[in-house]
């Protein structure tokens, strides 16, 4: 389980997360939602260990951030990639970092995603790009995956790969997966819980199928309901 | 298969199984897909479908033997049940709406009769 507990964190005259309180529940898909702005980077970046909470603490399975580095794989939203390498030298490169490597997951996955170690990163499109992003982040096994914003501004069929390859991948109940993402419509089906995130505070939280039960409605209505304060 | 996002995702598996059965395209002792292939297929949350999975069996709709794979064990009466159950909540959902229009039962009822003639009798 991850916990934020009254988690505040300020950059410059922006509060970026203003005593947030979260229990991420373990064995789950879990979707961060909200608006640019809202924390949700922060957050993320924050359970990587990539920056320290002003006040209030992060736990992950009771421990700091910095020292769970081994059991979290972190796609971050800004690319990374070094584009004088091959796709194959980027893998070479990340797994000489974790142990929990799994090599035939990678080539698997390589094949699953139609990529190829040969290709050059600095020369590929942007959702081949995305779908190397993914490849170096799930061909590990880390029990949580964190994802920033893995869908933005890639077109509908590499998005559509890209949520294939991670159902097809997923060991359900075991690993924690959690997702930040604008694009709620395409992870509806994806999410077990979710977060609605904004101005730094959890404003709503819950399971997915409880709020469909409950309200009637899908995600995209709930968000659009809980943020009509917020320009989208 | 699509999925509608404001309705329970777990339900809408099981409620298409149970339309599969209803039409006959599955009957007792057909192998079903497993959660794992049927997340994969519809690409859904594996979480949800192991969850439509155990409801099915708690229903006895189907049975899961262990190396085997899943299988459907609905024979009758519990077959005319089911297709029961789905035509009560089609009604109630036909009713809702029409009450909401201002519709009564009986001029439900008399345009039922009229849809009939004009679907030439009998559905």
């Amino acid at each position: 389980m991850i916990e934020f507990k009254k988690v505040s964190k300020r950059f410059g005259s922006t509060q970026a997360l203003d005593k947030l309180d979260a229990n991420f529940p373990t064995g789950k898909i879990i979707g961060l939602f909200g608006p640019n702005g809202a924390g949700k980077s922060t957050s993320i970046k924050m359970i990587a260990g990539l920056n320290r909470p002003d006040q209030g603490q992060v736990l992950i399975d009771g421990e700091l951030p910095r020292m769970s580095k081994a059991q979290i794989a972190y796609l971050p939203e800004i690319d990374h990639l070094y584009p004088w390498m091959t796709v194959g030298q980027a893998a070479e490169f990340t797994r000489t970092f974790y142990g929990d490597w799994d090599n035939d997951k990678y080539h698997e996955l390589l094949k699953y995603l139609n990529l190829s170690a040969e290709m050059k990163t600095g020369k590929i499109s942007k959702g081949q790009r995305a779908k190397t992003k993914l490849l170096l982040t799930v061909a590990r096994r880390a029990p949580y995956l964190l994802m920033d914003e893995p869908l933005s501004g890639i077109d509908i069929l590499t998005r559509e790969e890209i949520i294939n390859a991670l159902v097809r991948d997923y060991r359900e109940g075991e690993q924690t997966i959690i997702i930040s993402t604008h694009e709620i419509a395409e992870v509806e089906s994806l999410v077990d819980e979710v977060f609605f995130i904004d101005q730094g505070k959890i404003m709503l939280s819950g399971s997915a199928e409880e709020f469909r039960v409950e309200r009637g409605q899908s995600l995209v209505e709930i968000m659009k309901e809980a943020f009509r304060h917020v320009d989208q | 298969m699509k999925f509608d996002s404001s309705r329970p995702i777990y339900r809408q598996i099981i409620d298409s199984y149970k339309k599969q059965l209803i039409r006959g395209e599955l009957k007792t002792g057909d192998k079903i897909p497993s959660q794992r292939e049927y997340a994969e297929q519809v690409r859904i949350n594996p979480n949800t479908v192991q969850r439509a999975y155990r409801e099915m069996e708690a229903l006895q709709m189907v049975e899961t033997q262990r190396g085997q794979g899943t299988f459907i064990i609905v024979a009758e009466p519990m077959l005319t049940e089911i297709k029961l159950e789905m035509a009560r909540d089609v009604l109630e959902y036909f009713s809702g709406e029409m009450k909401s229009l201002g519709y009564t039962y009986a001029q439900m009822i008399s345009m039922l009769e009229e849809e009939e003639k004009k679907q030439g009798g009998g559905f």
